[in-house]
């Protein structure tokens, strides 16, 4: 390790690369005043034992995300269980079933409601219990901790203390939240990674105490003493308040002091520090909300559902009761054979009212049928096996991180198919944070020939959209060959494409031989294509290792995309190769040489790239003394500041940026200035004063005189670089390999990111982006994933912070005291201005984007302008919030969910967005980075965002759709059940008497219906899978809640009202009539009418399900014939026992029922007579009013689709929502503008087809490329 | 073509890639949801044969069975009005619970048509609740099946312990209400016999009704029920008990009381005297005497009849509506036009 530090300690210093930050003003921040409410917390540095006793003992570093733990599990899940008001009911049923109150033995009303609370519990602990693990891996991880007398060893984290000092290595988390002592770097800077925090994934510097950078060693910490007064355990991850008290000295921490919990040491050998939050008092904890337990909308419906047949059912009850308490009174006595005078409390005709309310209890009890206790834990059942089906789904397994879909809390799989809003993390989410240098604008010369996934996927959808328009113009025969196969052409160039752009190198995809291999020196601007490499290779702040396995050198940037500008340099000859304090050494090849020349050039100056400024400038001096800045930003910024003639490609430059942009790549514009050597000096001069200047404005100072010398630019060229998103994979071909090749083809597109996205719009989902990025990375996303385009109209909300009178200090402060309400004000009207553009714009196609940033967000969330905010946002095609806090994400998906009362889903892959995807009501997680946080918080995990697709158009859809069906389905088997019960009371006086067997009503929840309808919530299809992501667009229906609305709930109750008439109608008539039901002249007995009765329930509650059915696998005919049999079987074997058992019902089936016709007849006539409505209804719906899934069946039902190929294409083409995001959009528009263009030469399918022919002439060349 | 993307590429087999490939799901027709399934569609020609098919069953059946039912001769004699002396009708209650008085009626039915033997005799009681469930309740399996298990009288309050505490067998509220009336035939002078065996089921005589139980303790209490029993018959051979131990579904019920094992011919002048012994003057139930033949459905009853006409009528109906439905206004099937993006302009 002492070696390793050493080489460390040779190289030079980041810090001294910053230009504003490297000199400290002179005199220390004053301590700041930590005492009252807020600021109580003491921690004794290095004396974690003086933590043991209050008041200073705090919290252990345990951290813990169960619900339970093994004392509070049973009375906590047992709560939790009954919570549920159905099984509060069936818990009371059950205790007084022990009573003689009771219609049945206590048996039959117990056993079922402990199957069902023990299956439900039992989940729940294994659900926890993945928790507790997934805890221990994080609790159990390693760390350094100072164990006394200078020495270090090895402790978990959950043991670390507050007080403690540890050290923490590169590339490690902090275990807790430290004060930065010092590190391994003089001036006692590090570097922090902070992605699991706000998502950035640029690096941060902190900085330690002048008064303890010396502490760096093991040793020095032998007699190391110190103590810190801060604020008490707080959210807020940018603010820290406190003081160390270190050699009789006050020092002032600031948030620059703080190593965070869960951020990253990066390119720092080791750092020490002492622990002041542990635990659940670290700031990323205090962010962590709790875990609410989340329940899907169907199920709060069903809730009511419930409440309703609550109503009915005490109504029912209420009715029974008084009509027993006055046939009590009035009739019985008069019913000598019950011996009324010798009576119990329960049948007293003298107390008829206590009577009474003794009944209502039976009959609450007796007709309890009516709510399903077995609802919740089928519906549990099949909730864990839909879960099993995702996380068994090949589609949605990664090969890279070898990682499966995973559905975390089973509980809302439905809700999946419900979706309206998506929130969206972006790194990391939709982008895999890795960039590609794709093309290259230089004087105003385009280069570069590959082609970016956008316009890829654009020249497909050209293609396809001409085929079929012109398909629909042109006779059939000559058409079809033709266009057929030049579909087929650029399906298999896209694809191959596809495969040899896998980069050789990381991180580079241009292609152009006019600049490789040294060939630009024959171009005929090789001077600016010079320049231009040079300012590549200079440019940045990055830092090269030496790379053992390559030779060659790997570069540590602050952002991936100066990595890439340094890769680039590297291709064209300039390879950066050293830097050392002053001075970046290039290694430059021509070709004119054979070996390659290695330069140096002194770096004067570096002017740090920020988000206000938008661009970063190196004063460097060549070996022959010029002195050159050379600077890189945003186009707009950087075309603010050219001289006069440095313009000269400026028009050329930004038609290439545009296209660029268009594209989805990320822009930056490259331009240089010469500097005389006085004109520096002076500047420099100013400089350094604005350096040592102490007080706010420093920084303003310093801005300025940046600004002072980035001027009078000379535009160089433009880069373009793709944010490479998640990308797909190619197995599917396999699965797929009997299906057309058109569909493999869109399977594959639909596979990546912006085609998901694009699917997701399709399906008439809305996307909203939350990022903790700039404004302007997330811009380029927005391109990138097809959710910006140029032609729409952007929104930008931002506070005023630009307008701040910079020059008077005071005046700044005088504004910040008012400004709160003015920046509120000025939020409002822009917010109202936007919306009122929207209103007045009449044309169809306009799309709006909404782009707003976390401060002016942080206003538009208060409670009198949220509603304006979320109105405008609803208006808009696309939302991209940018520089959002992991708190504000939580707010924006509250403001969604509660404001529109849709469906809203958050995914991300952070601990940034653990907020937002517990507040969501549904979270999915990005499972395959590292960082647990969120997968750990979500509902479900999948290993890209891509993935999302089949999560929600398939699994989703399904789900909703099983789930809705069952639901309906088992309210309507449980009424046509419960009243045939309520009927029967009125003939026998109301007493309470149930007309089945004890054992006939407790299986038929558990066993006789059970699995037929767990066969339909699992395994119930309406179209197959590959369907949804040809018509997206039937996604819908989950959303517009079609299978669950209260009509169709209704719909089923009322075909449950009506099957409960039928059969008891029918049955008390004829066997249940007074008549004889045999030959034999015998006449039939309560247990003979009730058995008959039970038969034809279970004939039609089953066929009704079958009915309802619409896919049909062995597995659904074992489940309903098979429960059938299982009747019979019951019969059989029951009758069989001992009449001590079965009773009356002994040998029922084989001696008195089986022989008799009329009982056969009578379940025919009834199971037919039941479901006629439910097949005259869905006949009818189908034959004059199909829905969307009816049509596809009938097409698939009939291999419509391979016959008629140009059909099942079109309506591919149409069958999604009108979307304004996404590919279809672009290339909607693009075809818009053809149209125009194309009304002229009056054939627009030619034109529009010679233009796909380029695209595709042009993929050709990358191919061969 | 399919080779060149034709799964990952072989250069990432790795000893990784392999140990992350583990956790690849298997590929098997279940867990992908791929199942072999038969996916039916209710096609306008299926719902129309349905219906038709449906009609075409159900109408003979139902046919049949109001033939059947039609066939069937029922004579319905209620008498507990008429079995009254003329001085007692205002008085009904205090004449069936005075014992003194002499019971014997005397009615006369004519036989409107031809009847085969077997002919079976019932009683019919109106507005009794045998499916009360105190009533229900009120007996002992255990007891009436098991000489040993007399004194399990658990559940049959109030009917459960002579006054002395030696249990009643049969015990319970069921047993102590048995139905006494009697009824005797007679056609012109020819008596006619009564069969009252093999009027229960046989596995209630058999495995129910112990062949060694006696009743016991049976109508001894102050409050004298219904019937008595026959003190030295097991109850597996009292078979009036046994068929009124199987409590009926309904306040109106028949139940067997024998057969008469003679045809009867059209206007045949059947004299029946009768002990008009239980109570239903009480409660205002009535009670009726019913001869009657029967058919493989049993007896009279013309509801099932009804009932498959009516639903195989509607299913013939239906299959001409859907008809007209289909001609008027037909569908191709998989009509794309139909589709929501079509029909409502939503797409593009």
């Amino acid at each position: 390790m002492a070696r390793s530090t050493k080489r460390l300690r040779d190289r030079l210093w980041w810090s001294k690369l910053y230009t504003f930050s490297c000199t400290r003003p002179a005199v220390s921040i004053d301590p700041h005043s930590v005492d009252g409410p807020g600021y109580a917390r003491i921690v004794y540095c290095n004396k974690p034992e003086a933590h043991r006793r209050r008041p200073v003992k705090y919290q252990s570093n345990y951290t813990s995300t169960t619900k339970y733990n093994i004392i509070t599990f049973l009375p906590k899940a047992i709560f939790e269980q009954f919570r549920r008001v159905a099984n509060l009911y069936f818990l009371l049923a059950a205790a007084l079933s022990l009573t003689p109150v009771a219609p049945f033995s206590a048996v039959s009303m117990i056993a079922p409601l402990t199957f069902v609370i023990g299956l439900s519990m039992a989940k729940e602990a294994v659900e926890d219990w993945q928790r507790f693990i997934q805890d221990m891996k994080v609790n159990t991880r390693k760390v350094i901790v100072h164990k006394g007398n200078g020495k270090f060893g090895h402790r978990h984290w959950l043991k670390v203390r507050v007080g403690d000092v540890v050290k923490v290595e590169k590339d490690q988390f902090f275990p807790a939240d430290l004060v930065l002592l010092s590190s391994c770097y003089e001036d006692g800077i590090c570097y922090v990674e902070t992605m699991n925090l706000d998502g950035e994934t640029n690096l941060k510097v902190k900085r330690s105490l002048e008064a303890t950078m010396i502490l760096d060693e093991d040793e020095a910490f032998k007699d190391f003493s110190a103590v810190i007064r801060c604020e008490d355990p707080n959210p807020l991850l940018y603010t820290f308040v406190g003081n160390l008290e270190y050699q009789k000295e006050v020092f002032a921490l600031e948030p620059n002091n703080i190593l965070l919990r869960d951020s990253k040491l990066r390119n720092t050998a080791y750092v020490y520090g002492v622990v002041v939050f542990t635990g659940h008092d670290t700031k990323v904890m205090q962010n962590a909300t709790k875990s609410p337990s989340k329940r899907s909308g169907i199920e709060r419906r069903m809730d009511c559902i419930i409440y309703v047949l609550f109503t009915s059912l005490v109504l029912i009850s209420l009715i029974s009761s008084s009509s027993f308490a006055q046939k009590t009174k009035y009739e019985m006595p008069h019913w000598w054979y019950l011996q009324p005078q010798r009576t119990t409390n329960l049948y007293d005709p003298s107390r008829p009212l206590l009577s009474g309310l003794f009944h209502l209890i039976t009959a609450l009890i007796l007709y309890g049928y009516l709510i399903p206790i077995s609802l919740y834990v089928s519906i549990e059942v099949v909730k864990v096996l839909q879960a099993l089906f995702i996380k068994q789904d090949i589609q949605m397994f990664d090969e890279e991180t070898g990682k499966t879909a995973d559905a975390r809390t089973s509980n809302l799989n439905e809700e999946l198919g419900q979706v309206d809003t998506i929130l969206s993390d972006k790194t990391g989410t939709l982008t895999c944070n890795q960039m590609d240098f794709l093309k290259c604008s230089i004087a105003g010369v385009h280069y570069g020939v590959g082609s970016s996934e956008v316009e890829i996927a654009a020249a497909k959808q050209m293609a396809i959209e001409n085929s079929t328009l012109a398909s629909s113009d042109y006779p059939d025969d000559i058409d079809d060959g033709f266009f057929g196969s030049t579909e087929i052409k650029l399906e298999s160039v896209a694809c191959e494409n596809d495969n040899s752009k896998k980069p050789k190198i990381r991180g580079f995809s241009f292609r152009d031989d006019r600049l490789m291999e040294g060939n630009w020196m024959k171009e005929p601007n090789s001077d600016t294509i010079l320049m231009f490499f040079r300012i590549l290779a200079l440019c940045h702040s990055a830092i090269p290792e030496p790379n053992e396995v390559t030779g060659g050198f790997t570069y540590e940037a602050e952002s991936p995309d100066e990595g890439t500008f340094l890769v680039a340099a590297r291709e064209f000859g300039f390879e950066f190769c050293k830097r050392t304090q002053s001075s970046v050494f290039i290694r430059e090849r021509y070709p004119k040489f054979s070996t390659s020349i290695e330069r140096e050039y002194k770096v004067l100056n570096l002017l740090e790239f920020s988000s206000k400024r938008k661009r970063m400038s190196v004063i460097v001096q060549d070996d022959s003394g010029n002195i050159l800045l050379l600077c890189k930003g945003a186009d707009s910024i950087i075309f603010d500041r050219l001289s006069r003639n440095g313009g000269m490609y400026e028009y050329e430059t930004s038609v290439h940026l545009k296209d660029y942009g268009e594209s989805g790549l990320r822009t930056l514009a490259l331009a240089y200035r010469k500097l005389e050597p006085t004109e520096y000096n002076a500047w420099k001069t100013e400089l350094l004063n604005a350096k040592t200047s102490i007080g706010p404005d420093r920084e303003t100072q310093l801005e300025h005189v940046s600004d002072m010398i980035e001027r009078e630019l000379i535009l160089v060229g433009a880069t373009a670089v793709e944010d490479k998103l998640q990308k797909g994979v190619r197995f599917l071909f396999q699965m797929l390999a009997n299906d057309k090749l058109i569909n493999q083809v869109l399977i594959l597109y639909a596979m990546q990111v912006p085609q998901c996205i694009d699917k997701l719009a399709q399906a008439g989902l809305k996307i909203w982006v939350l990022t903790g990025d700039k404004m302007e990375t997330a811009i380029n996303i927005g391109y990138a994933c097809s959710l910006l385009r140029q032609c729409m109209k952007q929104i930008s909300i931002s506070t005023m912070s630009n307008e701040f009178p910079s020059q008077d200090a005071k005046k700044v402060l005088a504004f910040c005291l008012t400004s709160d309400q003015a920046i509120k004000d000025d939020i409002l009207l822009q917010i109202s201005n936007a919306s009122q553009m929207i209103k007045l714009d009449k044309d169809p196609h306009a799309a709006f984007a909404l782009v707003i940033d976390g401060r002016a967000l942080s206003y538009a969330l208060e409670d009198d302008l949220k509603h304006h905010f979320l109105n405008l946002a609803i208006d808009c095609a696309s939302v991209i919030c940018c520089r959002v806090s992991p708190r504000q994400k939580a707010l924006v998906t509250k403001l969604v969910k509660e404001g529109t009362g849709k469906t809203t889903l958050a995914i991300g892959d952070g601990a940034n967005d653990v907020g937002m995807i517990q507040a969501a009501d549904i979270g999915v997680g990005i499972s395959g980075v590292e960082g647990m946080q969120a997968v750990m918080a979500s509902d479900f995990s999948i290993a890209q965002f891509r993935f999302l697709e089949t999560l929600l158009l398939v699994h989703g859809h399904w789900c909703y759709k099983r789930i809705a069906k069952m639901i309906c389905y088992f309210i309507y088997k449980n009424i046509a059940f419960g009243f045939t019960l309520f009927y029967f009371e009125a003939f026998t006086a109301f007493s309470g008497q149930s007309i089945y067997e004890d054992w006939y009503m407790l299986l038929f929840n558990v066993v006789l219906t059970s699995l037929p309808v767990i066969a339909l919530g699992v395994f119930e299809q309406d179209v197959p899978s590959e369907v949804f992501s040809q018509f997206p667009a039937l996604y819908q229906q989950g959303p517009n809640n079609l299978f669950f609305d209260w009509k169709r709930i209704l719909g089923w109750m009322l075909n449950g009202v009506y099957a409960s008439i039928i059969i008891f109608i029918i049955n008390i008539n004829n066997i249940g009539g007074n008549q004889a039901f045999r030959e034999s002249g015998q006449t039939p007995d309560l247990t003979a009418v009730g058995t008959t009765m039970f038969t034809c329930i279970i004939w039609s509650v089953n066929i009704q399900i079958a009915l309802t059915m619409s896919n049909f696998t062995w597995i659904q005919h074992l489940f309903i014939w098979g429960s059938i049999i299982a009747w019979y079987m019951f019969l059989s074997i029951y009758g069989a026992f001992s009449p001590l058992i079965s009773g009356n019902a002994f040998l029922i089936l084989r001696e008195v029922l089986g022989p008799a016709p009329a009982y056969w007849l009578v379940t025919l006539v009834v199971t037919v007579a039941c479901n006629l409505p439910y097949m005259v209804h869905n006949s009818y719906q189908r034959l004059l009013y199909p829905l969307d899934h009816h049509v596809i069946q009938e097409i698939k039902h009939f291999k419509k689709d391979v016959e008629d190929q140009r059909m099942w294409t079109r309506e591919k083409s149409k069958a999604r929502q009108c979307t304004k995001i996404g590919f279809s959009a672009r290339v909607e528009e693009r075809i818009r503008i053809i149209k125009r263009a194309g009304s002229v030469h009056s054939d627009f399918v030619h034109a529009g087809f010679i233009q796909s022919m380029d695209l595709i002439c042009a993929l050709h060349v990358v191919v061969e490329l | 073509m399919n080779n060149s993307y034709a799964g990952p590429s072989s250069a990432s087999a790795d000893a990784s890639a392999t140990r992350r490939n583990s956790k690849r799901p298997k590929y098997s027709k279940f867990t992908q949801q791929e199942l072999p399934a038969c996916k039916p569609i209710l096609t306008p020609q299926w719902v129309i044969s349905v219906f038709t098919l449906i009609g075409l069953i159900f109408v003979p059946i139902g046919v049949a069975s109001l033939f059947a039912s039609n066939n069937v001769v029922e004579i319905v004699d209620r008498y507990d009005t008429e079995c009254i002396p003329k001085n007692m009708t205002d008085n009904k209650i205090a004449y069936i619970q005075n014992q003194a008085i002499n019971k014997t009626c005397i009615r006369k039915v004519r036989v409107p048509k031809d009847m085969d033997q077997p002919i079976y005799v019932y009683y019919q009681l109106d507005n009794f609740y045998q499916n009360h469930r105190r009533y229900v309740k009120s007996r002992n399996d255990a007891q009436l099946r098991d000489e040993k298990k007399a004194n399990e009288t658990s559940g049959c309050d109030p009917e459960k312990t002579a006054a002395n505490g030696s249990p009643i067998v049969p015990c319970g509220l069921i047993a102590w209400s048995l139905f006494n009336d009697t009824y005797t035939f007679t056609r012109g002078n020819q008596s006619l016999t009564v069969n009252k065996t093999n009027i229960s089921w046989k596995s209630d005589r058999d495995h129910k009704f112990g062949s060694n139980v006696f009743p016991k303790n049976f109508q001894n209490g102050t409050l004298v029920g219904g019937g008595s029993l026959d003190l030295n018959k097991s109850l597996s051979e009292q078979e009036d008990l046994i068929v009124w131990m199987r409590t009926a579904a309904l306040p109106t019920f028949r139940k067997l009381y024998g057969k008469i094992e003679v045809d009867l011919k059209k206007n045949d002048i059947i004299t029946v005297v009768l002990k008009n012994n239980y109570n239903t003057y009480s409660f205002s139930g009535k009670k009726k005497l019913v001869l009657s033949t029967t058919s493989w459905l049993g007896g009279k009853n013309d509801f099932l009849g009804i009932g498959y006409l009516t639903v195989g009528g509607l299913c013939f109906f239906l299959a001409a509506a859907f008809t007209v439905v289909y001609f008027v206004k037909p569908r191709k099937l998989g009509d794309t036009s139909y589709l929501s993006w079509n029909r409502t302009g939503t797409g593009r």
